[in-house]
């Protein structure tokens, strides 16, 4: 006999005759409302990242800043990331085409991406390698993750975030900079992923 | 029964243990420190949620209305998984699994895998069993790199390294890193932040080129062949995204029926475990991602025999957040080591001795290691019923004679109460001689209790002589 079929005849001899369960869900569901952008601002800070908020003409000269302050003079800018956003940055913007190598990646001073879904709750951004994410490696590798969050994009809730992706797509839930609690248990920013995460939230 | 083994020795009963465990004044002080700050942490996030119990009723239902169908979601698992490029493997024990992973990482040629921390693959021994088969495997969990840098054994679920304090890991790394790879810089310091940095730059480069990983997972989902995994420092990423070829070793209770039922996990895992509303990384694939070869084995591994029994399969429910470890008052004392399996605490107290039956002495003390305070059931988010699932297992323990003559005693006394009424007016006359301890194999009891006073006259003899106090 398989071990499939061992395993698979041994569960239901376990549960011959065990009567099944109703699951009620009486916790918030999806809202279906716009998510609070003022309570995503300040949920993504309680992670010590770094936000700030603009408005669609400014976004531009925000995203030039930002990087200049952080001295990024190679970025990664995956496919379909809005070229106008990048206008007036002074960087050189390398495409993943072809493929970077992990060691290429290690070698740039950040990544630039958008998102698929913002939580105002729990002050997650979702990436699902759509236009403007790229694959998984590119927002992991990198020591410096610059996010641009449309305001249409962030949700109320987690069941919103839920309802809104496509599971077939690899997602990365990014909540804050990489961080540990494993010494002490105490909160640590810094270890394998990007130590600083800055959004720019798009109102 | 086949005896399950559990990534550990069974030696000592779980109270010799703990008899040496208080004694480490500087363990109690980590263990402490440490669960103080996460208890409190838990709390105010879980205060936060206006729906915390509705989300924990959902989340007890879903799970054992997965359980009742478990061979249903199973089968749907690994054809959904199938369907989207990966391949799954079934194990029945701990070494059918340890063979696959061992099997399929030779396939690839290569000698070295990273890990991600996971539950599953140090229950049955994988690190150990790879090591035999030329193949080493390094764990990249920060927590974890520091049990196995310091050829130590974990003590808590969440974070195994729990017994250690900052000074302690510094010397563990100041003295070790070397062996496994880059050392750690000359100048490490016992700051967190530098501890932290010591372990990105150690694991880096062996992130950047090695070529399998192994993972487990928090969830998976039927419907979708969706595998989720939950962590905090990036490492979890690393594995899952940059090697060619990802082998993920999960138990078979770690299904969930729909992708919608993630909007209750994802909410009861993050506040329940590491105190965060929601914790930094959060990976999900679906088969072959981005091209990558994906194997999933399904380990049974002794969950089909808890699967069985009616009261112990709640325990099956668990989501491994650690919550009813944080806020143990017996754990807090004691530390993991004592509770001698992989899965300490109260939850390992019900979980060790139905995995792994009630062969040992340790094994047989586990469902002793408890108050039945009842603080555990109360934090977990999936609402198990710890306490009696203790309660029942000490049922089932097989108990020493000297106990056993004492309870048939009582149960013939008990019997009659013309029996009773005899041996408490014997009891009564003869209260002079009786001792402060009990003699012989009966002293146990009396070790940490006083044997209680015997009265001069029964309740029932003084109501008959003085007809209920009127005379």
């Amino acid at each position: 006999m398989s071990s499939r079929d061992l395993i698979l005849g041994r569960v239901r001899r376990a549960l011959a005759g065990v009567p099944d369960v109703e699951i009620t869900r009486a916790y918030r569901g999806p809202s279906d409302k716009p998510g609070d952008i003022r309570l995503f601002e300040e949920r993504v800070r309680d992670y010590r990242a770094v936000v700030h908020l603009v408005d669609e003409p400014g976004v531009a000269e925000r995203v030039a800043r930002s990087l200049a302050e952080r001295g990024a003079r190679r970025v990664v800018v995956p496919a379909g990331f809005p070229a106008p956003w990048l206008a007036a940055a002074d960087v050189e913007a390398v495409a993943d085409d072809p493929p970077l190598s992990a060691a290429e990646l290690d070698a740039v001073d950040g990544v630039i991406t958008t998102c698929a879904v913002a939580i105002a709750e729990t002050g997650t951004i979702v990436l699902d390698a759509g236009p403007g994410q790229g694959r998984r490696a590119l927002t992991l590798v990198p020591d410096y993750h610059l996010c641009v969050v449309r305001a249409a994009e962030v949700v109320a809730n987690v069941p919103d975030a839920v309802a809104r992706l496509v599971p077939a797509r690899p997602l990365t839930w990014i909540s804050g900079p990489s961080a540990t609690s494993d010494i002490e248990l105490n909160r640590v920013e810094g270890v394998h992923g990007p130590r600083t995460l800055e959004v720019l939230i798009v109102t | 029964m086949s005896v399950t083994f559990l990534g550990m020795p069974a030696e000592r009963p779980f109270p010799r243990n703990a008899a040496r465990a208080v004694r480490d004044s500087q363990l109690r002080f980590n263990l402490r420190k440490a669960t103080r700050t996460i208890r409190a942490r838990r709390a105010s996030v879980v205060a936060e949620a206006p729906d915390w119990a509705e989300l924990r009723e959902a989340g007890r239902a879903i799970k054992e209305h997965t359980l009742r169908n478990l061979d249903r979601y199973l089968v749907r698992l690994e054809e959904a998984v199938t369907a989207a490029g990966g391949h799954v493997h079934w194990a029945a024990d701990g070494d059918e699994a340890n063979r696959i992973v061992a099997g399929l990482v030779k396939a690839t040629g290569e000698t070295e895998v990273v890990k991600v921390k996971s539950m599953a693959t140090q229950e049955i021994g994988l690190n150990e069993a790879l090591h035999e088969q030329g193949i080493t495997a390094y764990e990249t969990d920060l927590a974890e790199l520091i049990v196995q840098l310091g050829d130590d054994r974990p003590s808590h679920i969440l974070v195994p390294a729990i017994h250690r304090n900052r000074a302690e890991i510094r010397e563990i790394f100041a003295e070790h890193m070397a062996g496994w790879g880059r050392p750690a810089p000359g100048d490490l310091t016992d700051e967190p932040a530098a501890l932290a940095e010591a372990a990105r730059l150690h694991l880096r480069e062996r992130f950047l080129k090695t070529k399998v990983a192994i993972s487990g997972a928090n969830f998976a989902i039927a419907e979708t062949g969706t595998l989720v995994v939950l962590e905090s420092e990036g490492n979890g990423r690393m594995c899952l995204t940059l090697p060619r070829t990802l082998i993920s070793v999960v138990g078979i209770e770690k299904v969930l029926p729909a992708w919608r039922d993630l909007e209750v996990f994802l909410q009861l895992l993050p506040r329940s475990s590491t105190g965060e509303r929601m914790n930094p990384y959060t990976s999900m694939w679906t088969g072959a991602a981005e091209g990558q070869e994906f194997h999933l084995v399904l380990l049974d591994n002794g969950r089909t025999g808890v699967l069985a029994d009616e009261v112990g399969r709640q325990a099956l429910r668990c989501i491994r957040c650690s919550a009813c470890l944080n806020v143990c008052p017996v754990y807090e004392r004691t530390g993991g080591h004592a509770y001698g399996s992989v899965y300490p605490g109260p939850i390992g107290a019900i979980l060790t001795p139905q995995l792994r039956g009630m062969g040992s002495e340790l094994d047989r003390s586990l469902p002793y290691a408890s108050s039945l305070c009842g603080a555990c059931y109360e934090v977990c988010p999936v609402a198990i019923d710890i306490p009696s699932v203790l309660v029942d297992l000490r049922a089932r323990a097989p108990h020493p004679w000297p106990e056993r003559a004492g309870m048939a005693a009582a149960g013939w006394v008990f019997e009659r109460s013309g029996r009773l009424a005899r041996l408490q007016r014997a009891g009564g006359r003869l209260r002079r001689l009786m001792p402060r301890r009990l003699p012989g194999p009966l002293g146990g009891w009396t070790d940490t209790r006083d044997l209680p006073e015997v009265p001069k006259e029964s309740f029932r003899d003084w109501w008959d002589r003085t007809d209920g106090g009127r005379r």
